[in-house]
């Protein structure tokens, strides 16, 4: 077995950061539009919004129901098909619409899990002085069912963070990209991906720590 | 004034609530008892739409609402009329004291924040926990969660303040001071219905008391005469249970 380049892997380091801010800007904005979208799923399963409800339960078995690497290939190959005006769909675009498509279908089923275990009684509390369903919902069991979510939400960011990589398939020069550049023009296969790994690692394992924070930062919040 | 005609509840093939016919003063306080499962807390939540009943009309004020024929601005405006205090207190979780007894002004009648904290805060003093406001449920005891329910019931200005069994989750040590606040409310002549075990403020409170059996209501008076000389007998055999210290 060949010895590891060492001074190779620390000069990539720096290399492959700056592709970072990519993988975390295309992460932040899926996470965002994902939680919207979500958040919207969720309150038409809950409510059972007539029509919109079906073809929620549709959008979620599809998006839950087929490979996120299939669905980006969907967006980034096959919409300007269809969609002339599209012809050439930008990588990042397509990368962010296919998570965030493909994470709020995971995401609205936890929100809705989180909005159904609100005590009832906190519904019933909120109709007797006299709240509208959209106050209700907005003032009291949003707020709750946020507690309840958070943790499973920080996952599937967490996931997200890592499901980015393959937006490398498109094209898209981010972390995972760039990696595989560098490896092949160097040949240092193990070096580049074992430090690509230890960045999504670092990122994380920071994450986790957030998580953690989150969580016991909600459990105190409500008993003050 | 608050008025009942005919109203019904039906669950399936149960009838939970079979033809009330109640008229209210204002400032009366009228306790309800019966045995368990008599519907009545079905009543107390038919009137202000919790449940929805199957048939009767239901008056508040100037408001009367058909059970038949309701849309939803008259639900609204009749749960607005009225206010409930619940056995499990149900205080919102996500909101301190002071906030749970805001809400309503904020959210309902629109006051500016300022105003109704305010308000909340002459209120907190009133229901003696002052010290609470920014107390979140999780941390009050059972008795201090429940007048913080009486609280937010008394910010909403309601015509009546419907109590379902407000002391029968509590603790015995807590059990006087929720029932000490909603004397003090019957001292002020707070229009009250209340659903209560607790037959010693029956005696001593109440305008009115009625026994309710079956999803009728059986005999009613003040609690003078029917304590002392009940006519049905489902009544007597009912208060033989619930006053065993006395010879019915
Ligand atoms: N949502 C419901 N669906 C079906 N049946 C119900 C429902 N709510 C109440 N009931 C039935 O209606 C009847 C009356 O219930 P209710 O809670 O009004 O009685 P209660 O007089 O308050 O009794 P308790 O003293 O035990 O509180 C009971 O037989 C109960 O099983
Ligand atoms: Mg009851």
């Amino acid at each position: 077995m060949n010895v590891l380049d060492f001074d190779y892997m620390l000069g990539l380091i720096p290399v492959l950061l700056k592709y970072l801010p990519l993988t975390l800007e295309m992460a932040a904005a899926g996470m965002v539009l994902a939680l919207i979208l979500a958040c919207l799923l969720a309150v038409i399963r809950v409510l059972k919004v007539p029509v919109l409800n079906r073809f929620t339960m549709l959008f979620i078995s599809f998006f839950r129901g087929t490979p996120l690497l299939v669905q980006l290939f969907l967006f980034y190959y096959g919409l300007p098909q269809l969609v002339s005006s599209l012809t050439a769909i930008n990588g990042i675009t397509a990368t962010i619409m296919g998570l965030t498509m493909h994470f709020s279908a995971y995401m609205a089923e936890s929100i809705r899990a989180a909005i159904v275990g609100v005590d009832r009684s906190q519904t019933e509390a909120a109709l007797s002085i006299g709240m509208t369903n959209a106050q209700l919902m907005r003032r009291i069991i949003l707020p709750q069912a946020t507690r309840i979510a958070v943790p499973t939400l920080m996952n599937y960011f967490i996931d997200m963070i890592k499901a980015t990589s393959l937006a490398f398939t498109l094209g898209v020069t981010e972390l995972m990209g760039a990696t595989q550049k560098e490896a092949a023009g160097s040949f240092l296969y193990f070096e580049a991906f074992i430090i690509v790994a230890i960045i999504y690692w670092v990122i994380v394992e920071m994450l986790s720590w957030l998580q953690r924070y989150l969580e016991h930062r909600l459990n105190k919040a409500y008993s003050r | 004034m608050i008025r009942l005609k005919g109203l019904r509840k039906v669950y399936g093939r149960q009838t939970v609530l079979d033809g009330i016919d109640l008229d209210i003063a204002k400032g009366e306080i009228v306790v309800v008892i019966g045995p368990s499962g008599t519907g009545k807390s079905t009543l107390l939540r038919c009137i202000n739409f919790l449940e929805k009943p199957t048939a009767g009309e239901i008056t508040v004020g100037d408001l009367t609402v058909d059970a038949c024929s309701t849309s939803r601005k008259d639900i609204l405006a009749l749960r607005r009329r009225t206010a409930f205090v619940f056995q499990n207190y149900a205080l919102f979780a996500n909101k301190n004291a002071l906030d749970n007894i805001a809400e309503r002004l904020i959210v309902v009648d629109k006051w500016p924040k300022e105003k109704a904290r305010e308000k909340a805060r002459e209120i907190l003093q009133r229901i003696g926990l002052g010290d609470k406001a920014e107390a979140y449920p999780a941390s009050l005891s059972g008795g201090q969660q429940q007048r913080v329910g009486i609280g937010r019931a008394m910010a909403t200005g309601a015509e009546v303040i419907l109590f379902d069994e407000p002391t029968s989750s509590l603790d015995p040590e807590w059990v006087e001071e929720v029932l000490g606040l909603m004397k003090q409310l019957a001292s002020e002549h707070q229009t009250m219905v209340v659903v209560t075990h607790e037959m010693s403020f029956a005696r001593d409170v109440a305008d009115r008391v009625i026994f309710v059996d079956g999803g009728r209501i059986v005999e009613q008076g003040p609690p003078s005469e029917l304590f002392s000389n009940p006519q049905d007998p489902r009544t007597r055999d009912f208060l033989r249970k619930v006053l065993p210290d006395q010879t019915v």
